[in-house]
């Protein structure tokens, strides 16, 4: 067993045991996509009620659509949550003199993310399946590297707001907590890109997710997906994983040249 | 590879300033660790004991000056500095939300300790703490967290092992059989340690070696016996509270 895989191993191994030790943190992970799946679901079938057979398509994009962005949401959260956890529970000094590499610790967080995602994502398809009679599979084998795409983009922001973390401390929590409802308008999750004002479809354009939830759209309503598409989400999925990882980079050396590494969550 | 390459611990001219702070926090201080010696690092709150420490575990960049661990920069050679040093604070936890055994387990994982269940028993049972080896971390009290702490750094064989007031939470009893169970450990394996600690006596008589910093600055380097003599004093604790009022020693010559 090569040592790097020994390290990312018993950093993953860290963060899975939180669950099993904690009901609360195992019941946290699904509560709030079941919520929204339920409340979203509900609000569409309403809908179709009122408008008769011609909103079925809307059930169908909504359910979609919020498998779809939980799959974003989770992955940047479990990336920031593990450096979190550390901070909050006075741990950040342990990990960082051990002899682990920043590859290594990024590559657990990024298991660990995509376990828990895989996990709420299986929980949600079969409640869509259950209680909407949506099927995930309607969008076909183009979904896996849909899903995957918006898996790396929430990483890439994962990567952005972890070196919040370092730069900002605890200041920083709300950034955390609030980028990806900042990204969401302009992502299109629930509608298409032409339906934004001109400014906010400039700014749609810039983001991988709007790109992957089109593509999601047009393959529900049985269409194919373009390559140049794909070509977008490759291209700015790739740009913003680099971003994320020079500001976590840049921000950690700035915390050290600071000696703020060690007084992480006391600001 | 020369001498200098292997000595645990060499501070050369070390400078650090927090953004915003006056004075700098270490100034220009000069020290060493040598391989098989115990340093105690003395001084009142805010004389750069913590900052020395964080500087030697890579986890600030000095202004300037140059801190080696065994001959590498723990900054720009981590993989070589990290493997061999461990750390034990009063100030850093492990993780609350894991089971004492369940931590050492994953350090060994970190560092790739070999045989480590057996090693985690042998530490566990040094330290008394088979009895809470499956319990929380977060549901122990100060003095067991400290001991699991001290397991955690002994775990990995450390050659140069930090210690931020280890005995700050036990009860004199447990501190006087931590003091002698590492002093035990420490001339087993050869290994060297650096020391903080408010406890007089206990510098006294753990320590080989102790440097008393002060704003920063080194201002007396020496062994206890040696330090009290060139001082004229009777205690070490009479000597750190003439530091703390005047911020001089008033050399005796």
């Amino acid at each position: 067993m090569s040592q790097s895989f020994r390290r990312i191993s018993a950093i993953f191994q860290r963060y899975v045991l939180l669950h099993r030790r904690s009901l609360i943190r195992a019941f946290d992970i699904c509560f709030w996509p079941v919520m929204d799946l339920l409340i979203w679901g509900f609000v569409t079938m309403y809908l179709q009620q009122l408008a008769g057979g011609s909103a079925a398509q809307v059930i169908v994009f909504l359910i979609g659509a919020l498998i779809s962005w939980d799959i974003h949401y989770r992955g940047q959260q479990a990336v920031t949550i593990s450096l979190m956890e550390e901070i909050w529970t006075r741990n950040i000094v342990n990990m960082l003199i051990a002899p682990i590499r920043l590859w290594e610790w990024i590559a657990a967080s990024f298991l660990y993310a995509t376990l828990k995602v895989g996990l709420v994502t299986l929980i949600l398809c079969v409640l869509a399946k259950t209680l909407y009679a949506f099927e995930i599979v309607r969008v076909g084998w183009t979904f896996v590297p849909l899903a995957a795409s918006l898996l790396l983009f929430g990483w890439a922001i994962g990567l952005l707001t972890a070196g919040l973390l370092l730069k900002f401390g605890y200041a920083a929590e709300a950034l955390i907590w609030g980028i990806p409802f900042l990204l969401q308008p302009f992502s299109c999750v629930f509608y298409p890109v032409e339906s934004l004002p001109h400014w906010a479809q400039r700014m749609a354009r810039c983001l991988p997710s709007t790109y992957a939830f089109e593509a999601l759209r047009a393959s529900l309503r049985g269409g194919t997906v373009e390559w140049s598409v794909w070509g977008w989400i490759v291209g700015l999925n790739v740009s913003y994983f680099a971003l994320g990882l020079g500001c976590l980079i840049w921000c950690f050396q700035d915390a050290r040249a600071a000696g703020r590494l060690s007084r992480l969550g006391q600001e | 590879m020369g001498f200098m390459s292997t000595r645990p611990l060499e501070i050369a001219q070390l400078v650090f300033r927090y953004p915003n702070a006056g004075a700098p926090a270490v100034d220009r201080l000069e020290m060493t660790v040598e391989p098989g010696e115990i340093v105690g690092l003395l001084g009142p709150n805010g004389a750069g004991k913590t900052t020395t420490l964080q500087a030697v575990l890579g986890l600030l960049q000095p202004a300037s000056g140059t801190v080696r661990v065994f001959g590498h920069s723990p900054l720009s050679d981590r993989t070589h500095v990290l493997p061999r040093i461990n750390f034990a604070s009063v100030d850093v936890d492990l993780p609350s939300n894991l089971a004492a055994r369940e931590c050492l387990r994953i350090v060994a994982g970190l560092y790739g300790v070999r045989d480590a269940a057996r090693q985690i028993d042998a530490l566990i049972a040094q330290f008394e703490l088979g009895s809470l080896q499956r319990h929380l971390v977060g549901s122990l009290s100060a003095g067991e967290h400290m001991r699991l702490k001290l397991c955690k750094a002994l775990l990995t064989s450390p050659e140069l092992l930090i210690l931020d007031e280890p005995t700050l939470n036990l009860d004199p009893y447990m501190a006087q059989k931590v003091r002698e169970l590492l002093k035990s450990i420490q001339r087993q394996r050869g290994m060297s340690i650096l020391h903080t600690s408010h406890n007089m006596q206990e510098v006294e008589t753990f320590c080989d070696r102790i440097v008393f910093l002060h704003h920063g600055k080194k201002l007396a380097e020496g062994t206890p016996r040696d330090i009290l003599a060139r001082f004229q004093s009777h205690s070490l604790d009479e000597l750190f509270i003439r530091v703390a009022v005047s911020g001089e020693l008033f050399q005796v010559r």
